[in-house]
């Protein structure tokens, strides 16, 4: 729908039946401080009465508010607010820091999960930002991203305002002054769900099985703890973000159930990239690319046998949290807390 | 010469936007200059020197910054010229929300940071309303829905502007302005262009030195609030 589709009825229509049928125009009053006239006339009705100065404060006058408004209501017409469909993303290889080129072709499908892994600075973040911003050969790396087999077109990649990829980080906080329940409302009206209470209630039931803590729909986002925090993160980016491509830099073990995490996200068909230093969390991916000195040297695919001896990892580190939880919890540890190890 | 025109509310990332973007533009050294509008001090000049961008400062005093801005920007676009700049960034803190130092078919981009609150958008006036891009930093510290909020906030308010994720500090999302950069329109000069917006009305006792309080006082274009009636 064009802006012009929409003049005939914000011109001719009452206010409360347009505000009924775009819930979303009490936005669009509020910010021009139309809100609380009165909803039984039109708007050209109701801007008779208005101050012209006041809506100049605004850079508009009575005319160009009609045409405002329909430019806002095309703006969010469901059409333009749909993300295309991905069906896969590639990486071609670029460089390394000294030049050597990287021989690489990774295709990575929505519900598969690679890791990202190699030492401090070696560019594990680099490459996360090159799938960000869908790389051409024009980043330091001179990497290319190709979606769905493709050169994404220019406007995909220079106004999709970051639409395609959403991200999570460890030094990721909420700073907004809101409850959960108020806070996953306010992103669920974001993404235009019309009856959003099934939804923000599915997302706070996920988020509360992630962590180790449980909290109350009515808890401040900024008073959770960090595995609150990642917990509810995860759980909205699954559940009510639109970006089929998670970035995540490294995610703590600290209070949060990080393997149903993971299958929470490949549940949801996401993409997901996993820069770690963490075995368990490396291990877990479908495939991990190893980076060194700036470049991908190397993708690897998980083993049959590391499949299998991820068990023995995830044995060992639920020896470790069991530890923790008794020093937590003010016991002792004894010569039992650690099972005796046949080899080594 | 392309001319850009960036503003932004203080202290939200665009001496750092700005760096990032020239360093993505790949120009020669020399080759792109930056004019800093600002109020009373500032120390960027500082940050561009240091890497080398050929750069002018200046202050605005007791001037409305923004009729400031108007009144010296075609002096700056002379300046650039006669430096032999390829691309002249003009930088201007909006102190008042509604300052929009944007020109007719010159490209403007806002910068707002996410720390500055989600309803910021909402509350920013022209500013944000005549920009082309809206350039959102600090986004790395927020979460993904907060982030996501905070765009459909902007578009709330500008539905056609380009909104891009800027982080000053990596320069992450800077490839993606300096692109929007390359494909500003060349211009000799600003002579006879318009601004987007009009500026604010400022001509009232205090303009001219007034510091007396009391209606007496008061000349030119003054405006009174209607407190409720007790």
């Amino acid at each position: 729908m064009k802006p012009i589709d929409y003049v005939a009825e914000v011109s001719s229509v009452p206010l409360g039946e347009i505000l009924r049928r775009y819930p979303l125009v009490a936005d669009y009053l509020a910010n021009i401080r139309l809100n609380g006239v009165d909803e039984t006339r039109t708007l050209p009705e109701v801007l008779e009465d208005i101050d012209e100065d006041m809506l100049e404060e605004f850079g508009l006058d009575r005319e160009e508010v009609i045409y405002h408004l329909s430019a806002f209501l095309a703006a969010f017409s469901p059409v333009k607010s749909s993300v295309d469909e991905i069906s896969s993303i590639t990486i071609l290889g670029g460089r390394d820091k000294v030049g050597r080129p990287e021989m690489v072709e990774l295709t990575v499908t929505p519900g598969e999960v690679v890791s990202i892994v190699g030492p401090t600075g070696s560019g594990k973040s680099r490459l996360l930002e090159d799938i960000e911003c869908l790389a051409q050969r024009d980043t330091p790396t001179a990497r290319q991203i190709l979606i769905n087999g493709s050169v994404p077109d220019v406007n995909k990649r220079f106004t999709s305002g970051g639409k395609l990829v959403a991200q999570l980080s460890q030094n990721m906080n909420f700073v907004v002054d809101l409850t959960v329940q108020e806070f996953l409302e306010m992103h669920a009206k974001s993404r235009m769900i019309s009856d959003s209470a099934p939804v923000v209630e599915k997302c706070f039931a996920v988020a509360n099985a992630l962590a180790g803590e449980k909290f109350t729909p009515g808890t401040k986002v900024t008073q959770l703890s960090g595995g609150q925090s990642r917990s509810l993160m995860i759980a909205d980016t699954a559940l009510l973000s639109s970006s089929p491509i998670i970035l995540i830099d490294e995610l703590e073990n600290a209070g949060l159930d990080r393997r149903e995490a993971i299958k929470l996200l490949i549940g949801n068909e996401k993409i997901v990239f996993i820069s770690t230093h963490d075995p368990l969390l490396a291990l877990r991916a479908n495939k991990r690319i190893v980076i060194r000195n700036g470049g991908i040297a190397k993708v690897i695919e998980t083993t049959a046998e590391e499949e299998q001896t991820l068990r023995k990892i995830e044995a060992i580190d639920s020896i470790l949290l069991d530890i923790r939880n008794q020093i937590r919890g003010g016991g002792f540890v004894t010569k039992d807390s650690v099972p005796e190890f046949q080899e080594r | 010469m392309k001319l850009i025109t960036v503003a932004g509310p203080p202290s939200s990332g665009k001496t750092s936007v700005i760096l990032k973007t020239i360093e993505a533009l790949g120009q020669p050294a020399g080759s792109v200059g930056v004019v800093k509008f600002d109020s009373l001090t500032s120390f960027d000049h500082q940050r561009y020197d240091e890497e080398q961008i050929p750069n002018q400062t200046a202050f605005a005093g007791k001037i409305c910054p923004d009729h400031f801005f108007v009144s010296n920007v075609e002096g700056a676009v002379e300046w650039g010229l006669k430096k032999g700049l390829s691309v002249l960034v003009t930088e201007s803190a909006g102190l008042c929300n509604r300052c929009s130092p944007y020109v007719n078919g010159i490209l403007s981009v806002c910068v707002i940071d996410n720390l500055s609150g989600i309803n910021t958008p909402r509350k920013i006036g022209p500013m944000l309303k005549y920009a082309d891009i809206v350039v959102v930093t600090k986004g790395d510290i927020v979460s993904q829905a907060e982030r996501e909020v905070f765009a459909f906030n902007i578009r709330e308010v500008n539905a056609s502007a380009t909104v891009l994720f800027v982080n000053g500090i990596t320069g992450q999302g800077a490839v993606m302005l300096a692109r929007h950069w390359q494909d500003a329109p060349e211009i000799q000069t600003l002579r006879d262009r318009k601004l987007r917006f009009t500026m604010p009305a400022a001509i009232c006792s205090y303009c001219t030195g007034e510091t007396r309080i009391g209606e007496i006082y008061q000349m030119g274009m003054v405006r009174r609030v209607e407190f409720d009636d007790v």
